[in-house]
C-alpha cells in the first residue's frame, strides 16, 4: 500500500476543466517532483500507520483473539483456538451478559426516544430566534464541555443517599447510585442530561442550513407549524439525521465513564464495555472471552459507522 | 448575531410567553446540577452535616483549600497539560497533512483513505482494548522518556493513543474543508514553483485557520475529558491526567460531598474557561463535523 500515492501521484491532479486545459499546461502539472512525491507519501503514511497500528489492528486482534483460549500470559504458540466456545460460554454461563445486553439496548432506548427527540424540539424552538436565545442555548449545551466521568461526580450530589438533594427534598432515602434496582435509571437520566444539549446543537446547525424557500412555499401553502417541519424540514435534514442516529447508536454503545465512576460497572449498571474492560484489567484476565464481548460491540458499531459513512460519502461526491 | 431579527416577531403574544416560560424553566433545570455542585462546594461540611443542604450559610473556601491539596491537582492538571498539548497539536498536524492529499490530489483510494480515518474514530475504544493494553505492556521506551519504560504507564502511550483516535475526525473535518478551497490557488502556486509542501504548510494552512481553530478547542476539550484510556492505560496515581484522577481520589472524598463538588469544580475549571471563551469556535467545531459550510 505504500507505494500508491507515488503511482497515483502521476494522475494525481485532475486535468483542469477541460475547455481551460492546454497541452502544455497538463504537461506540467503532472510532473510531480520526487520530493514532492516522497512528501505526499509521508504526508499519508504516518498517519496511516498510526492508526492502523492503533485501531485497526487491534480490533482485527480482538476478532482473532475472541476465537483463542488465550489466558494473555502464556506464550502466543501455545494459542488453542476454540472456534465459537468463548461466544457460547459469554452467552450461556456469564450471568452478566444479559443484563449488560439489556442496559444497553435500555441506554440506547432512552438516548433515542426521550433524549434525541427532546433536544430536537428544543432545536426546534431556539430556531425560532427569540429574544435571550443565546442564553437558553447556553445552558443547555454547557454539559456537554464537562466528560462524562465529571458528570457522575456532579450528579453524585443529587443521588447520594445521606448527602443528596434529592432524598432531602423529597424526605426518601433511596441509594440512587447503589440500589441495583434505580441505578441505570439514574445513571441514564445523568447522560441523558449531557446528550440532549449535544442534539441540539446538531440540529440547530442543520436547521440553519435548511432553504428558507422551502418554509415560506410550505407557509404558502397554507401548512401548519407542525406540518412544515415533519413534512418539509424534517426530511430535508436526512444526513443530519443520520448523524444523530449513529451518534446516539454510538454513544449508547460506547457508555462507559459514567457507570466506571459510581461503581466499575457492577450491581446494576453492568454494560459491555464495562464487561470488556473487567476482563482484562480486573482481577481475572480472560482474554479470549473479554474479545468475544469486544467483537460483539465492534460488529454492532461497524453496521452504524457503514451506514453513516455511506451517508457522509454521499454527500462528498455530490 | 441572529437574536434581533424582524421586529414583527418581537411582540409578546401569550403563545410567545408560554414559549419562554418553557424554556427558561428548562434552562434552569439544566444549569442546575453545575450551580448546586458550585454551590455546594463553597460550604463547610459542618454546616451541612448539622443543618442539611436545604439551608442557608456556612460560607467558605476552605473546601477548595483542601481538596487541591489532598488530591495533589497541581500535579495532576501539569499531567493533563503534558498529556493534551501535545496530543491536540500532533493531531491536527497529521490530520491536517491527509485531510490535505485527500482533498488536493484524487487518486482511487481517496475515499478509502478517508473512510479508514473517519470509522477508526467512531469504534468502541473497548473492543481495542485488549490487544492494546497487550502491546502496550510489550512495547518498550528508554528510561529517559517513561520511568516504567514501557509505553504502557507512560505519558507518551496516552498521547500517542489518543492522536491515533482523534486524527479521523479531524481528517474528516479538514479535508471537507479544503475541498471548499479554490483549486486555482494550487495551479498558480504550482506555475510558481511551489513544492508541494509548501502548497500544503503555505498556501492550505493559513487558510484552514477558522476550522483548525475549531477543532482545536474541541480537541482540546475532549482529550482533556478523556477518560477511558487514561484509566486502563496508566498505573501511576502520580502520571494520571486530572479527569481520571478525580476517580482514583474518590476513596478520600467519598463520605463529605463538599469536598467532592470541590473537586469536580477545580477538574471542570479549564473546560469551562475554554467554552466560555472560545465558544463560537467550540460550537462551530461541534457542527463542524455534522454539516458542511
Amino acid at each position: 500500500m505504500s507505494d500508491l500515492p507515488l503511482i497515483q501521484a502521476d494522475r494525481a491532479v485532475p486535468p483542469p476543466a477541460s475547455t481551460t486545459s492546454t497541452g502544455g499546461r497538463r504537461r506540467r502539472l503532472r510532473l510531480l517532483s520526487r520530493t514532492d512525491r516522497v512528501v505526499i507519501t509521508l504526508m499519508v503514511l504516518v498517519p496511516l500507520l498510526l492508526v492502523t497500528g492503533f485501531v485497526w489492528l487491534p480490533a482485527a486482534a480482538t476478532v482473532l483473539l475472541s476465537g483463542t483460549n488465550w489466558d494473555g500470559i502464556g506464550p502466543l504458540n501455545e494459542i488453542e483456538f476454540v472456534g465459537a466456545r468463548n461466544y457460547s460460554d459469554v452467552v450461556n454461563i456469564y450471568p452478566p451478559f444479559v443484563p449488560a445486553i439489556q442496559h444497553n439496548l435500555l441506554w440506547l432506548a432512552a438516548l433515542f426516544v426521550v433524549a434525541t427527540p427532546f433536544g430536537m424540539f428544543l432545536a426546534v424552538l431556539l430556531d425560532k430566534e427569540l429574544r435571550g436565545s443565546r442564553f437558553y442555548q447556553t445552558a443547555l449545551y454547557l454539559p456537554v464541555v464537562l466528560s462524562l466521568a465529571l458528570i457522575g461526580f456532579v450528579w453524585q450530589l443529587l443521588y447520594s443517599r445521606d448527602q443528596g438533594l434529592i432524598n432531602a427534598v423529597f424526605g426518601s432515602s433511596i441509594d440512587w447510585y447503589g440500589d441495583s434496582n434505580v441505578n441505570i435509571w439514574a445513571v441514564m437520566v445523568a447522560s441523558g442530561w449531557r446528550h440532549v444539549g449535544y442534539i441540539m446543537l446538531l440540529y440547530l446547525a442543520g436547521l440553519k442550513g435548511v432553504d428558507p424557500s422551502l418554509r415560506e412555499a410550505a407557509a404558502v401553502d397554507g401548512a401548519s407549524e407542525s406540518r412544515t417541519f415533519f413534512r418539509v424540514v424534517f426530511p430535508v435534514m436526512r444526513p443530519i439525521n443520520i448523524i444523530v442516529l449513529v451518534v446516539t447508536v454510538i454513544e449508547s454503545l460506547r457508555a462507559f465513564d459514567l457507570v466506571w465512576v459510581v461503581n466499575k460497572g457492577r450491581n446494576g449498571l453492568e454494560l459491555i464495555s464495562a464487561l470488556v474492560t473487567q476482563n482484562v484489567v480486573g482481577e481475572a484476565s480472560r482474554i479470549g472471552f473479554g474479545s468475544a464481548l469486544a467483537t460483539i460491540m465492534l460488529v454492532v458499531s461497524l453496521v452504524f459507522i457503514t451506514i453513516y459513512l455511506a451517508t457522509v460519502m454521499r454527500e462528498n461526491r455530490e | 448575531m441572529s437574536v434581533d431579527t424582524p421586529v414583527r416577531r418581537r411582540r409578546l403574544t401569550p403563545l410567545r410567553m408560554l414559549l419562554h416560560g418553557f424554556l427558561i424553566v428548562v434552562s434552569l433545570a439544566w444549569l442546575f446540577p453545575i450551580a448546586w455542585a458550585v454551590l455546594t462546594s463553597l460550604r463547610s461540611y459542618d454546616y451541612t452535616a448539622a443543618n442539611g443542604y436545604v439551608s442557608f450559610g456556612g460560607w467558605t473556601f476552605d473546601n477548595y483549600v483542601t481538596a487541591w491539596r489532598t488530591a495533589e491537582f497541581g500535579q495532576h492538571f501539569l499531567n493533563s497539560v503534558y498529556i493534551t498539548v501535545p496530543a491536540v497539536l500532533l493531531t491536527l498536524f497529521l490530520a491536517s497533512c491527509v485531510a490535505f492529499v485527500i482533498a488536493r490530489f484524487s487518486w482511487k483510494l481517496n475515499l478509502v483513505l478517508l473512510g479508514v480515518f473517519t470509522a477508526a474514530n467512531l469504534l468502541p475504544q473497548q473492543a481495542l482494548l485488549i490487544p492494546l493494553f497487550r502491546l502496550f505492556t510489550e512495547v518498550p521506551l528508554p528510561e529517559f522518556m517513561s520511568d516504567s519504560e514501557l509505553l504502557y504507564d507512560s505519558y507518551w502511550g496516552l498521547i500517542l493513543i489518543n492522536v491515533a483516535f482523534q486524527c479521523g475526525f479531524c481528517v474528516f473535518v479538514l479535508s471537507n474543508y479544503m475541498k471548499a478551497l479554490p483549486r486555482d490557488l494550487y495551479e498558480a502556486a504550482m506555475v510558481d514553483g511551489a513544492s508541494i509542501w509548501r502548497q500544503y504548510w503555505q498556501v492550505t494552512m493559513p487558510l484552514c485557520r477558522p476550522a483548525l481553530a475549531a477543532l482545536a478547542t474541541l480537541e482540546v476539550t475532549w482529550i482533556y475529558n478523556e477518560f477511558f484510556w487514561a484509566t486502563v492505560l496508566m498505573r501511576t496515581g502520580d502520571k494520571f491526567p486530572v479527569t481520571s484522577s478525580l476517580n482514583n481520589l474518590r476513596g478520600e472524598f467519598f463520605t463529605d460531598n463538599n469536598l467532592v463538588s470541590a473537586g469536580s469544580v477545580l477538574v471542570a475549571i479549564p473546560t469551562l474557561v475554554i467554552f466560555f471563551m472560545l465558544q463560537r469556535h467550540f460550537v462551530r467545531g461541534l457542527t463542524l463535523g455534522a454539516s458542511k459550510g
